[in-house]
């Protein structure tokens, strides 16, 4: 049982992050109705920031979180701003290689500036809490806290500000959203901007958990499709749901079947989902 | 498989969640006539064609050509029976000739794999030659042999119109589902292709049933027509009745009124 | 009608003339070498391009499909002594059959989820690459993968021979997907890309179309796969991942999609860019990245549709005159 408990907690720790990530992917869908392949590079790069702030620059973590934000944040703008903008009313194969694009320039920058190896990132929090029997570090909880944060924040934002409730207009129906005198490249900038900023949260908080290289955001993007297709291309709540989800069930089976089986779990999930409803869980008919 | 063929509903039905597109349509299009099918946007019209070429399946009823339960058959199969439809955006592609847009309709007809082509294959070589021709003979008819050349990126809209037909034609239907055939060209235009679509039914024998909103076609080439109206049929008759029928009168000004 | 004939007779014969030489012309072996590798990725970017260029999905697998080919005739040839020329058949028909299983789950999306399952389908078979060490040798790859045995009086042990070999497959290839887009079953491809509704409206079977399409393509890449492992005599997991996807679609791309000289024209081209500026290797990711978003952006058509353009309108100033 203690061992359940622990993983438990693991597991919800793992999911925050795949939470965070798969938010910022589902937002992007909504508006841009691409898959946005890149967006693994703009959890990377938040990482990366605060591996430099951590080692070079100096300051405590939670500065380095909010220049992570901030830095990423514009990173996304730029991209809608360069590239997206660009591919408007165009197929979207081209807007799936644009991305490709991007993703591939940011590796290659990430790895001509830091090479390919694998970097520690120094722990901040480094203390361990036990309670029940089960041991958390502190850093864990951080994770879980301020992943439940930021998802708060993105609630109020989405359901409380114009902003928001233009981006969900928006996702529901672009053209509808462009009649009803919306700036449909204002909040698809504004949106690009939160979904970087949310996958810089997460680099930012794994960071000193593992360890950053330039491919880092290859594996937990594909996860973050994954769940994104379970919980509905598009769907907040769907992405919340599935990370958590697909992050506890990757962490009970590395414990209790096999460490190799666990990788595995997610496109087992994606092979089914596909073959059984080929659209996607919820998405519309044709 | 040549000739009309009368294609029949019984109570077919045709739900999207709660919505019921199409509702317990009973109707029978006879071999060899033009049937129009009319009603207020939004009445069903076109998921009825939807379903009657096989784009969904019915979620309750039957579609029936020539008596063989066609319900439930993807499209390419309705297809193969010998039902062939047009798109209100004719969907040609734009890109390649007109001849090379209709050629595609006798794929139906062809045998020939991948093997063939690599081979270059006698059976490859005799197909590709007839469905030219074939493909030729269809545009002639439509009146559009001249534009065979020509891509249709640079034909007009009314041209467009002619080659889908010629491409629905191609296939050698026994039925032809047109979705609003005069959408978008003028009434001079329309008048050509009212006759194109006539001597469809009369001269080469091919049931023809078509959606449109343009009523002075519809009462001028229909044999007979039917309405629908939230998904029910609320009348069918010969054009004269129909025009004068007070439930289909009602039906277009209680949708004016909406609009 | 002539002048079209003698153009085409021209278009062909001169690129064909120029490469039949061109080991002679260079006398450089590793010019020789650079060239070989291109016509081998060549060959499996034409795979590609059946499938993203002729029916319009982005297959993300494709490298995934490179790789088990070449691993199959690495595996068969180096650890079960049969003949290169037995087991390249083999080794394309099972890629063929594996594309055909793996079309059957992803052909049932489109778009989007197309490219986002055939990415995890990618990755997971450069896991399995990776984990079935005792078949695959792991991490570590395959080394002392035997040369194409000859044939009669032919033998593919020199460098020159081998790259005749690879002209010749080469040329095979691009005879394939010509005759094949030239034919009744081409246009149901085309037709397809175009407008699936109106496709299946004329009785096509689009799935069927699109499986055919992906299997075609699996082949390809599993052809080039093959030649590689023979010509390099070593293959790792590296050749069948996901950034290898990459790079040829940035080859396909740039030289131009759904066109016939594309596939040969961008990866001639940017192998052999990439090849003279060694020097800047590490900043290749870097640089590629956003030549592919400009290609994407100004000119979807690559060198292949810029050079129609050209050819266009040089050919209708000469026909007003």
């Amino acid at each position: 049982m203690t061992l359940f408990a622990q993983q438990f907690v693991n597991g919800i720790a793992l999911g925050s992050v795949y939470a965070l990530v798969a938010l910022g992917l589902t937002l992007v869908y909504g508006v841009l109705k691409v898959p946005n392949f890149a967006h693994g590079a703009l959890y990377m790069a938040g990482a990366y920031v605060v591996y430099v702030m951590l080692t070079a620059v100096g300051g405590s973590y939670a500065l380095a979180i909010a220049v992570a934000v901030v830095v990423i944040a514009v990173m996304g703008a730029a991209m809608e701003f360069v590239v997206f903008r660009r591919l408007e009313g165009k197929s979207s194969v081209h807007a799936m290689i644009a991305a490709l694009g991007v993703l591939f320039f940011l590796e290659g920058t990430a790895d001509v500036i830091w090479g390919p190896d694998f970097r520690p990132v120094p722990t901040p929090l480094d203390g361990v809490v036990t309670a029940f029997g089960i041991n958390i570090t502190e850093q864990r909880i951080l994770v879980i806290v301020a992943a439940i944060v930021a998802m708060a924040g993105l609630y109020f934002l989405l359901k409380r500000t114009l902003v928001g409730m233009s981006i969900e207009a928006m996702a529901q129906d672009r053209e509808g959203a462009l009649l009803v005198g919306i700036d449909t490249r204002r909040v698809a900038l504004i949106t690009f901007a939160i979904s970087g900023a949310l996958a810089a949260i997460a680099g930012a908080l794994i960071a000193p958990l593992v360890l950053v290289f330039p491919t880092m955001g290859a594996v937990i993007i594909l996860k973050a499709f994954v769940i994104v297709i379970l919980g509905g291309m598009g769907s907040v709540p769907g992405a919340i749901l599935g990370g958590y989800l697909l992050a506890l069930a990757e962490t009970m089976a590395g414990t209790y079947v096999a460490f190799a089986f666990s990788e595995l779990i997610a496109f087992a999930l994606l092979v089914l989902v596909l073959v059984f409803r080929p659209t996607g869980l919820f998405q519309k008919g044709v | 498989m040549s000739g009309a063929a009368t294609l029949r509903v019984e109570q077919l039905g045709m739900s999207f969640g709660g919505l019921k597109a199409v509702d317990q349509v009973d109707l029978e299009v006879p071999a060899g006539k033009i049937t129009a099918i009319i009603g207020p946007n939004g009445a069903g019209k076109t998921t009825f064609f939807n379903v009657v070429a096989g784009f969904y399946a019915p979620t309750a009823g039957r579609v029936l050509i020539d008596d063989e339960d066609v319900s439930g058959l993807p499209p390419h199969k309705v297809a193969r029976l010998g039902v062939a439809r047009t798109f209100q955006t004719t969907q040609l592609f734009p890109a390649a000739s007109v001849l090379d847009n209709v050629i595609v309709g006798r794929r139906l007809h062809t045998r020939s794999n991948v093997f063939d082509a690599v081979l270059r294959s006698r059976r490859h070589r005799r197909e590709e030659a007839e469905s030219r021709e074939n493909a030729l003979e269809a545009l002639e008819f439509t009146g559009a042999r001249d534009l065979a050349d020509v891509l249709v990126a640079n034909i007009s809209q009314e041209a467009r119109k002619r080659v889908a037909v010629a491409l629905a034609l191609a296939t050698e239907p026994r039925v032809l589902l047109l979705d609003e055939p005069a959408a978008g060209i003028n009434p001079h235009e329309t008048e050509g292709l009212t006759a194109l679509i006539r001597s469809v039914a009369v001269e080469r024998g091919v049931t023809v049933c078509l959606v449109e909103h343009k009523m002075r076609m519809v009462m001028d080439l229909a044999d007979h027509v039917a309405v629908l109206n939230y998904g029910k049929k609320i009348a069918e008759g010969p054009p004269a009745k129909i025009r004068s029928d007070p439930k289909v009168i009602d039906a277009y000004l209680g949708a004016d009124h909406d609009a | 009608m002539g002048s079209a004939h003698v153009r085409r007779a021209v278009a062909l014969g001169v690129p064909l003339v120029l490469a039949i030489l061109f080991p002679l012309l260079v006398n450089n072996p590793y010019l020789v070498s650079v060239a070989v590798s291109a016509y081998v990725t060549a060959i499996a970017v034409y795979g590609l391009n059946v499938m993203l260029g002729y029916t319009g999905q982005l297959s993300l697998a494709h490298a995934g499909f490179y790789g088990i080919g070449g691993y199959t005739v690495g595996i068969l040839t180096s650890d079960y002594g049969f003949s290169f020329w037995l087991a390249l058949p083999i080794a394309l028909a099972f890629t063929s059959l594996l594309g055909h299983l793996i079309g059957l789950a992803a052909l049932r999306t489109r778009h989007d989820y197309f490219a986002i399952f055939t990415l995890a389908v990618g990755v997971m078979i450069v896991i399995v690459i990776e984990r079935w060490e005792s078949l695959t040798g792991g991490t570590d790859g395959l080394i002392g993968i035997p040369a194409p045995g000859s044939i009669g009086p032919l033998s593919f042990t020199s460098l020159n021979s081998q790259y005749y070999l690879a002209l010749a497959f080469l040329v095979f290839t691009i005879y394939v997907v010509w005759s094949l887009m030239h034919s009744l079953v081409g246009r149901t491809f085309l037709a397809v890309r175009n407008s699936e509704e109106l496709a299946r409206a004329v009785g096509i079977d689009a799935g069927r179309t699109h499986q055919l399409s992906f299997v075609i393509s699996a082949a390809l890449a599993a052809l080039g796969g093959g030649l590689y492992a023979a010509f390099s005599g070593s293959i790792g997991p590296d050749v069948g991942d996901v950034p290898m996807t990459f790079n040829m679609l940035v080859y396909l791309m740039i030289g131009g999609v759904a066109s016939l000289p594309g596939p040969l024209v961008g990866t001639i081209l940017i192998m052999g860019l990439m090849q003279a500026l060694q020097a800047f290797q590490e900043y290749t990711l870097m640089i590629l990245g956003p030549i592919l978003i400009l290609v994407v952006v100004f000119f979807p058509g690559g060198l292949a549709g810029q050079g129609k353009v050209l050819f266009e309108r040089l050919t209708r100033r000469e026909a007003d005159q």
